[in-house]
């Protein structure tokens, strides 16, 4: 019984993160590479994710603060951040880094700043969610993804 | 002199692809492996195109003659990469007499026509766009895989030939010439499908 609703709390928690646009398809994409062998591909990509663009982050921090911004060194960096946030299906996040690379294309440094902070919060918000997802996913047990367990 | 390189070891009938991934990302690297293993490939996964050519034996630092190539079947490398770019690498692999026939996958997150085009021209397999997905990858081992098949019983033939081979570095010079090494090389590029129709956009 508890196992159920578990699972139902889940796959509701994974409903709307879908439907508030947080994620997209590729996060499909990754669910479908674990089995019974890699159960936690998924939290492992997305741990490794988040360890590994807080450096990106902070590059983007420190190129901000220059004067004048050097838009195309802003831009590669940002170009690899997008990546990385493709990769795990981060679609909020990935929006504003496309936001933020048309701001580099069109040199504007306000905008840049702006969607920047933006792209941070997006970022925030999504390691918040997914944590929680992740713990009761653990919790729950392996899930079946088509119907209900009998 | 090379006694391993007389003795036919078994090819993909026994054993498994074997992919060289190079991607500068930590967290595509991951999802490259890890699909190349659920399509049941041995990966080999470096962080640059000068890895991959140390990796090689193509960045010099070895003598090519009595080296012991590393065997390879696919090359899968990102096309953005700071220092060498995967059209770099990619240039970098043709030119090489032994790894020019190893088919090779560029991936990119950016949908540039001219891009794929440079890359399809200096003999990429494919162009994928990323985020690359499993389908993708299955579908290039699938036809590598059928490929190799073809290929494994003229590779004996020409292993036994590999010590009248000319060392890779003066291949170049060779390439108009008919050289004991191209006799067993697999059939035209009608075998392969046309590369351009085979775009995944």
């Amino acid at each position: 019984m508890d196992k159920t609703h578990s699972r139902r709390q889940v796959a509701a928690i994974k409903h709307s993160l879908f439907d508030q646009g947080y994620l997209d398809e590729q996060f499909i994409q990754l669910e479908e590479l674990q089995d019974d062998a890699n159960p936690n591909f998924v939290e492992e990509i997305v741990t490794l994710y988040y360890r590994d663009s807080s450096r990106l982050i902070s590059n983007l921090d420190h190129a901000l603060e220059r004067n004048p911004l050097d838009f195309n060194k802003l831009d590669t960096i940002m170009h690899q951040f997008k990546g990385s946030s493709s990769s795990i299906g981060a679609k909020k996040v990935k929006a504003e880094c496309t936001l933020f690379r048309e701001y580099c294309r069109t040199r504007n440094g306000e905008g840049c700043r702006r969607s920047f902070q933006q792209m941070k919060k997006e970022y925030a918000t999504l390691r918040k969610k997914l944590e929680t997802y992740f713990q009761l996913a653990r919790q729950a047990g392996p899930q079946e993804t088509a119907f209900p367990p009998k | 002199m090379s006694a391993v390189g007389d003795v036919f070891m078994p090819e993909v009938g026994a054993g498994k692809l074997h992919v060289l991934a190079v991607d500068d990302s930590h967290v595509d690297r991951k999802v490259i492996e890890r699909l190349l293993k659920i399509s049941s490939c041995k990966v080999t996964v470096v962080e640059s195109g000068s890895r991959a050519l140390q990796y090689l034996g193509l960045d010099g630092e070895k003598s090519s003659i009595g080296f012991d190539s590393v065997k390879v079947n696919l090359i899968m490398t990102d096309y953005s990469m700071p220092g060498m770019t995967g059209y770099e690498l990619l240039k970098k692999i043709k030119e090489s007499s032994v790894f020019r026939e190893v088919p090779v996958v560029v991936m990119s997150s950016e949908n540039i026509l001219t891009r794929i085009d440079s890359c399809l021209e200096e003999g990429a397999e494919e162009f994928l766009l990323k985020p690359v997905k499993l389908s993708d990858v299955k579908r290039v081992t699938d036809f590598i895989m059928k490929g190799e098949g073809k290929k494994s019983v003229k590779k004996s033939h020409k292993r036994s030939r590999s010590d009248d081979c000319t060392p890779p570095s003066i291949s170049t010079a060779f390439s108009s010439v008919s050289h004991p090494c191209d006799v067993s090389l697999p059939a035209s590029p009608s075998t392969f499908h046309s590369k351009k129709s085979r775009l995944s956009i």
